[in-house]
């Protein structure tokens, strides 16, 4: 059965191989042939994928910082940070399911299956309740490449791994048994760097799928740093948004159906500065000014010679400094307060390009009328502690229910928010 | 030599499992295939096998699972690993992390080729995330006095991306770098002092 789903794994190896050559080549770097001297060369330029591009030389504090791995082991049950969580009053959090290595997107099936990814585990799940509420995970795929996005529409799961998108179909009915997947989309390039993806469904039927831009900050090609969409047979491929360096999340307004979606400033150009940003599509082929410009003010210190901010579609909100915004939707239920109806609510991963940790949080962030963002505040708090993570919150999805659900991919967990008396989630 | 050790590990391991059948079995008797590759102190004297002493428990744990899970692959390790549970990984890792870090080995290397690999490590960085001494620290290894022919065989599998690193930092660090610096970063590392 798992050698099923390891046959198309060495496909995106071999592909994995030819990314990592055309990377090489990009590089443009002189193979070099190392002096037999003595004295230690300087310090040359890193490759355009790795994470420490930029880091300042001879700083200590700098030298500190390193992406975070997040644990591959879930946390148990009784050991999660629940307890610690905090809400604003009348709200409730909860354990909905926990036992979830390395949970990230979450996307709710038409009859209540969660369905959840993962980046570095390989799996992708699904949460069923059955109809005394009793909650089991199951792992539908594994030995995938980085599945982080799920998306579902009319019965059919949709799967984004690093470099192609899947389709599951009657994906709620075989749940004891190994998933199908089917390649829809495979026109994406192969690199490791900001390659995975958050996927969704956009009110035009549409697969929104984002690349990222292929490292902290490069100049790249015109298949990178950028939104697309397709139709759901995979055909339709179209460019709608440019200038974006590395989204994990997007929705769209439910009142005039633009997209909102968050996007990760770059690293290792300050502690305080560029902050992530959340950005609104008005028109297709957008530019949102990465790698040039930076938070709608700031021209790159490196690329941004001769570019101006001005030429560039400007956030609609900044996010805080390497705080890593992902996970964003619109909250059109019926149970949270009317001040949430149609605002933003948003999950900030937490950042690691800095000495005190910023985000790790859940924020609430209300729109004016026109669409631009009037304010932004804390919905929930408690994952950092002593600045060190207890959790990271990855992406929140409305349940049909109105309640909100919440991943954490350093537990391997996924809470649920509800507002009220009812402390449980429905029994169905 | 390369088959007498594929045998040899092979008869451990179904020596192995054979006695994992057995219900109460001591932790000695768990560990001792694994420490009959990677050495009873910490270094090992096998081919292309990796040193584990005071490796970073965060890291074994990962590579354990990783195994287990054949998300990395090798015949060996998958086998040996399939049948760990979560808490057997934990007590794995936890073990490896208290067994003795390899020493420096005893010749203190070709004074040209230390020297051209330390201006490799020094361009790419190593020390960022492996800690200037390559003690390592969380999901980041210890790599420091590890085995020479290990060192440079990983880091050609991470350049081409035939071992894909649980993220994706080494895969995108490996870019770069040379066939000819691989052989010199391996030969410098595993002798650092």
């Amino acid at each position: 059965m798992k050698s099923d789903i390891f046959a198309p794994r060495s496909l995106w190896l071999a592909g994995a191989f030819l990314g990592a050559l055309t990377l090489n080549a990009a590089a443009q770097q002189p193979a070099a042939s190392p002096a037999p001297s003595a004295a230690p060369a300087a310090a040359a330029p890193l490759p355009p994928g790795s994470p420490l591009i930029g880091r300042p030389a001879d700083s200590e504090a700098a030298a500190k910082l390193a992406p975070i791995a997040p644990p591959p082991i879930p946390a148990a049950a009784d050991k999660l940070p629940t307890a610690k969580l905090k809400v604003p009053a009348g709200f409730n959090i909860e354990v909905y399911a926990s036992g979830i290595a390395n949970a990230r997107s979450l996307a709710e099936g038409d009859k209540g299956t969660i369905f959840v990814g993962s980046r570095l585990v390989g799996n992708v799940y699904a949460i069923s309740t059955d109809k005394d509420g009793k909650r089991t995970v199951k792992t539908i795929a594994s030995g995938l490449h980085r599945p982080n996005g799920v998306a579902f529409k009319n019965g059919t799961l949709y799967i984004a791994e690093l470099s192609k998108i899947s389709k599951v179909d009657n994906a709620e009915d075989n749940l004891g048994s190994p998933a199908k997947l089917v390649t829809i989309f495979d026109k994406l390039p192969k690199d490791e760097a900001h390659g995975w993806k958050f996927i969704a469904i956009g009110p035009d039927n549409k697969l929104y799928i984002p690349v990222g831009q292929p490292g902290n900050n490069v100049l790249h090609d015109n298949e990178h740093g950028l939104i697309r969409r397709i139709n759901l047979d995979g055909s339709g491929d179209e460019v709608i948004a440019r200038g974006v360096r590395n989204t994990v999340g997007f929705d769209w307004n439910p009142e005039n159906k633009q997209l909102y979606f968050t996007d990760n400033g770059r690293d290792w150009m300050s502690e305080d500065v560029p902050e992530d940003e959340l950005n609104r599509i008005t028109k297709v082929g957008e530019h949102f000014g990465a790698p040039y410009c930076l938070q709608g003010n700031i021209v790159d210190p490196e690329f941004g010679w001769g570019k101006s901010c001005a030429d560039y579609t400007a956030p609609v909100a900044l996010l805080g400094p390497h705080s890593a915004a992902l996970g964003m939707r619109f909250y059109t239920g019926k149970m949270f307060p009317t001040a949430y109806k149609n605002q933003i609510i948003l999950a900030r991963h937490g950042s690691w390009n800095r000495s005190k940790k910023v985000g790790g949080d859940v924020l609430l962030v209300t729109l004016n009328k026109d669409g631009t963002v009037k304010k932004t505040e804390p919905f929930i708090t408690g994952f950092i502690e002593d600045n060190k993570y207890i959790g990271r919150p990855v992406d929140v999805m409305q349940m049909k229910d109105g309640s909100l659900l919440v991943s954490d991919d350093y537990n391997g967990a996924v809470y649920r928010v509800s507002y009220g008396k009812q402390k449980v989630a429905d029994k169905k | 030599m390369r088959k007498t050790f594929v045998r040899r590990s092979m008869t451990a391991l179904a020596l192995a499992l054979l006695a994992s059948s057995a219900s109460a079995q001591k932790f000695e008797e768990r560990i001792a295939p694994c420490l009959a590759c990677h050495g009873e102190k910490g270094r090992s004297e096998t081919d292309n096998t990796p040193s584990l002493g005071a490796q970073q428990a965060p890291y074994a744990l990962i590579q354990l699972y990783m195994f287990r899970e054949k998300l990395r692959v090798n015949e060996i390790m998958n086998e040996m690993a399939k049948p760990l549970n979560d808490d057997d990984l934990r007590t794995f890792s936890d073990f490896i992390a208290k067994l003795p870090k390899p020493a420096p080995p005893a010749d203190a290397g070709d004074a040209a080729r230390m020297a051209r690999g330390q201006a490799a490590a020094a361009q790419h960085r190593c020390n960022t995330c492996h800690n200037p001494d390559y003690s390592g620290k969380e999901n980041v290894p210890r790599i420091g006095n590890q085995r020479e022919d290990y060192l440079a065989k990983t880091l050609a599998e991470y350049k081409s991306n035939t071992r894909a690193g649980y993220d994706a930092s080494m895969a995108d660090v490996m870019a770069p770098v040379t066939p000819e610096q691989i052989a010199d970063l391996a030969y410098y590392i595993a002798r650092v002092r």
